[in-house]
């Protein structure tokens, strides 16, 4: 044994062999900056690319992009064209935008309330950069009354449905265990519509980020990562099992997320131009979201942890509605609104996860296989409410 | 529920939502905010001639480029002028394809094919009869041709597979022929991909004189074309003469009453059309130039398909800026507008002056006609 024993080194060396790699490759790199490695024929043609983040109408008469280049080179915008014109424009700090640097456009065009305007960005060497305003309206400047009445957008579709749902609490209570059951399946079944609901706006939002995001990647990557750290946080050491409470608060966490991500949807929307909410798709989505309160009251049917912790719930689950709403209209950030999309994704497959381990848990006990019948239409019927009652939210 | 993307284009849903969006824009700030520019680099006004933000920010370095679009509209060429044994005058040209970066808008560079590093090309400028000699010397990349319109033999056609073909990366080739007919022609590359070889700048006016003449008159050359910058099938930049504009930040100094006559010609490429419109005036319009009487009198518009060309006369009542362009609107926002500055004959060299002209050019483009029957050689 003491034969095999490696020599036993000051510390000091032992950092030095964990440096030597990082010092070579310092040298490698200082080389191919310098010299370019022998490689310069292999470089091509410039390589132009920057992306339109945001357009915005602050003002009669004033379009503003916000210009991120996700290029590999620095790039600048020569000229801006607004609906196949020339336009006079004023670019700050500078007309050129750095590798992954941004860049502010002011264009002062007249643009048209309710039109749609095309605007392209046509940098040095001839290449262009497109960009849509597809209803202009003038963005919301943040004021009180607009702050109150978002506000108020946030709770009619987020807040007060999950509240309503969980005013089935008292009725359910009195079901039996297999009725419980299915209703905790059902839970599943919506929160799997949600996951989905939810994977697909962060997909939409990523598509929009500068390439240097990897959007797509980054939101496969953030979402498992937050199911595994919440998997691992709802994991009992003696494999007891999780307090009924907890798997609700998970459960709120889950649907709270995406309902950040349906509030910032809805205020980026007013904000861009996009949308104008009518009355009856804020009806529309009340009623597709009252399901969600069922879900967070059932693992609670038997015990009852009082009402301080139904209104903490909903303020969990419903409250980020509002908060999205507000952030997407006034403050709009797609990288944001990606992360917040992914970790929703992520925390609601781990409650279907939690959830679906009740289920079969409840089934054992009642000595049926896993998967019954019962539980089986308890999914499909949480899938197709929240799939009939979107018909009302989707156009 | 990704919802919100498909509202996008649903204009009539929006409609139905107007009464809520309505109060919410209602109750949004107003943030007045007036533009802070109103004045270009070069201290034109931005307004001026009346088109409003509708124009380009900077000024393109013509130093750099090699040619300035004023200087283009007098610039003609008669060649290096000799009499041959016949008595017959010949002028011998020497054209070489160059491959060259030029600034077509202010801070936009198009990677261009040119003659002589220019575009357009030299504006080749003879008298019906002529013995022409045009030497091309390839230094470019690419082969490329001279395809000359007009009468002709077939191997001076300049076309793949006839004559000299088309001319190699290091090659060269002599076309030779009689000028005729009388007109208002263009010539350009013809070598394959034509498309390409063209709105890359491959082209150039071809003005044939008759042998009496044409009245005196201010002449100039426009060359309408325009630039496919993202090679996507699809101009980005049009112009006359190349540069966006440039007629607008420079207007050309005309004299109240005096007989303007414009060599029109269409080199565009991707549009099928391209037209021409004078403000606060009429023009007579010699289809082809191929006529000594118009072919139409007192008209605002008159239209050039691909390769088409003419000759417009005119004279100003009133002094002023007064536009022309293309009653193509777009072509017009995009680049394709500029002015005539018509003042009184007294205030004349001022108008040069104020765009960079001297009495130069204003010679050339009084003795277009009369300065090569001297035989001049530029
Ligand atoms: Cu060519």
């Amino acid at each position: 044994m003491s034969a095999d024993a490696t020599p036993v080194r000051k510390p000091s060396a032992v950092w030095a062999f964990a440096l030597v790699p990082i010092a070579l490759l310092g040298v490698l790199i200082a080389y191919l900056v310098i010299t370019g490695g022998g490689l310069r024929e292999l470089s091509g043609p410039p390589v132009e690319q920057v992306k339109v983040t945001r357009v915005t109408l602050p003002s009669e008469g004033l379009v503003r992009l916000q210009v991120v280049n996700d290029g590999p080179q620095s790039v600048t915008i020569s000229q801006v064209l607004v609906d196949d014109a020339f336009w006079a424009f004023t670019a700050s700090p500078s007309t050129n935008v750095p590798r992954f640097g941004r860049v502010t456009i002011d264009v002062p065009y007249p643009w048209v309330e309710g039109d749609a305007h095309h605007l392209q960005l046509l940098s040095s060497i001839g290449t262009v950069f497109k960009a849509e305003i597809p209803v202009a309206q003038r963005t919301p400047q943040p004021n009180r009354d607009l702050f109150w009445q978002f506000g108020l957008v946030g709770l009619y579709v987020g807040l007060i449905p999950i509240a309503l749902g969980m005013l089935w609490y008292p009725w359910m209570r009195h079901l039996n265990a297999n009725a419980i059951n299915f209703i905790l399946s059902l839970t599943v079944g919506l929160l799997i519509f949600l996951a989905i609901g939810t994977w697909l706006d962060a997909l939409e939002f990523a598509a929009e980020l500068p390439a240097f995001w990897q959007g797509v990647p980054a939101v496969a990557l953030v979402a498992l990562l937050s199911f595994g750290v919440l998997l691992a946080l709802g994991t009992r050491r003696n494999g007891e099992e999780p307090s009924p409470l907890g798997v609700s608060t998970r459960i709120a966490v889950g649907i709270g997320l995406h309902n950040l991500g349906e509030g910032l949807a809805i205020g980026a929307a007013f904000a861009l131009g996009e949308a104008a909410l009518g009355t009856f798709l804020i009806l529309g989505f009340t009623l597709h979201n009252i399901t969600e309160g069922v879900g967070i009251a059932a693992p609670l049917v038997k015990k009852n942890p009082g009402w301080r912790a139904f209104v903490l719930l909903a303020l969990i689950a419903g409250g980020p509605a509002i908060f999205g709403t507000w952030l997407g209209g006034f403050a709009f950030n797609p990288v944001l609104a990606t992360v917040f999309l992914a970790v929703g994704v992520g925390a609601i497959a781990q409650v279907v996860w939690e959830v679906g381990g009740m289920v079969v848990r409840a089934s054992r006990h009642a000595g049926l296989p896993n998967a019954t019948w019962l539980n089986l239409a308890g999914v499909t019927a949480g899938v197709v409410i929240m799939y009939v009652t979107a018909f009302l939210v989707k156009f | 529920m990704s919802w919100w993307q498909r509202l996008l284009n649903r204009r009539d849903l929006l409609k139905v939502g107007a009464g809520a969006s309505a109060a919410l824009v209602g109750a949004a700030a107003l943030a007045q905010r007036t533009p802070n520019a109103t004045r270009t680099a070069d201290g034109h006004p931005i307004d001026h001639g009346g088109h409003g933000g509708n124009r380009m920010i900077g000024t393109v370095d013509h130093t750099k480029n090699g040619f300035d679009p004023l200087q283009l509209l007098t610039d003609w060429d008669y060649g290096k002028v000799s009499r041959l044994p016949n008595g017959q005058t010949l002028r011998e040209y020497t054209f070489i394809a160059q491959e060259k970066d030029i600034e077509i808008a202010p801070g936009v560079t198009f990677p261009a094919w040119t003659y002589n590093g220019r575009v357009p090309g030299p504006t080749i400028r003879c008298t019906e009869g002529d013995r022409l000699r045009v030497r091309l010397i390839n230094q470019s990349r690419h082969p490329h041709t001279i395809h000359f319109h007009g009468v002709h033999p077939w191997e001076m056609d300049g076309v793949p597979g006839a004559g000299a073909g088309e001319i190699p990366p290091g090659g060269s080739t002599v076309y030779e022929f009689d000028a005729e007919p009388f007109g208002c022609h263009l010539y350009h590359c013809h070598a394959t991909s034509l498309k390409r070889h063209i709105h890359k700048g491959m082209y150039g006016a071809f003005i044939i004189d008759p042998e009496q003449g044409r009245p005196p008159a201010r002449e100039f050359v426009m060359m309408q074309n325009a630039f496919d910058t993202n090679f996507d099938g699809g101009n980005e930049v049009y112009a006359v003469n190349t540069i966006g504009f440039e007629y607008a930040r420079r207007p050309i100094p005309v004299q109240k009453g005096e007989l303007v006559r414009l060599y029109l010609i269409n080199i565009l490429e991707f549009d099928l059309i391209n037209s021409f419109h004078l403000h606060g005036n009429m023009f007579d319009y010699y289809d082809h130039g191929t006529t000594l009487t118009p072919t139409s009198r007192i008209v605002d518009t008159t239209m050039q398909a691909q390769g088409q060309r003419g000759i417009v006369e005119f004279r100003y009542k009133y002094t002023g800026q007064f536009m022309f362009h293309p009653h193509i609107s777009e072509f017009t926002e995009l680049g394709w507008m500029g002015m005539f500055n018509v003042v009184e004959p007294k205030d004349f060299p001022r108008a040069l002056q104020d765009v960079g002209l001297n009495d130069t050019w204003n010679e050339r483009a009084l003795n277009g006609f009369a300065a090569k029957q001297k035989g001049s050689a530029t």
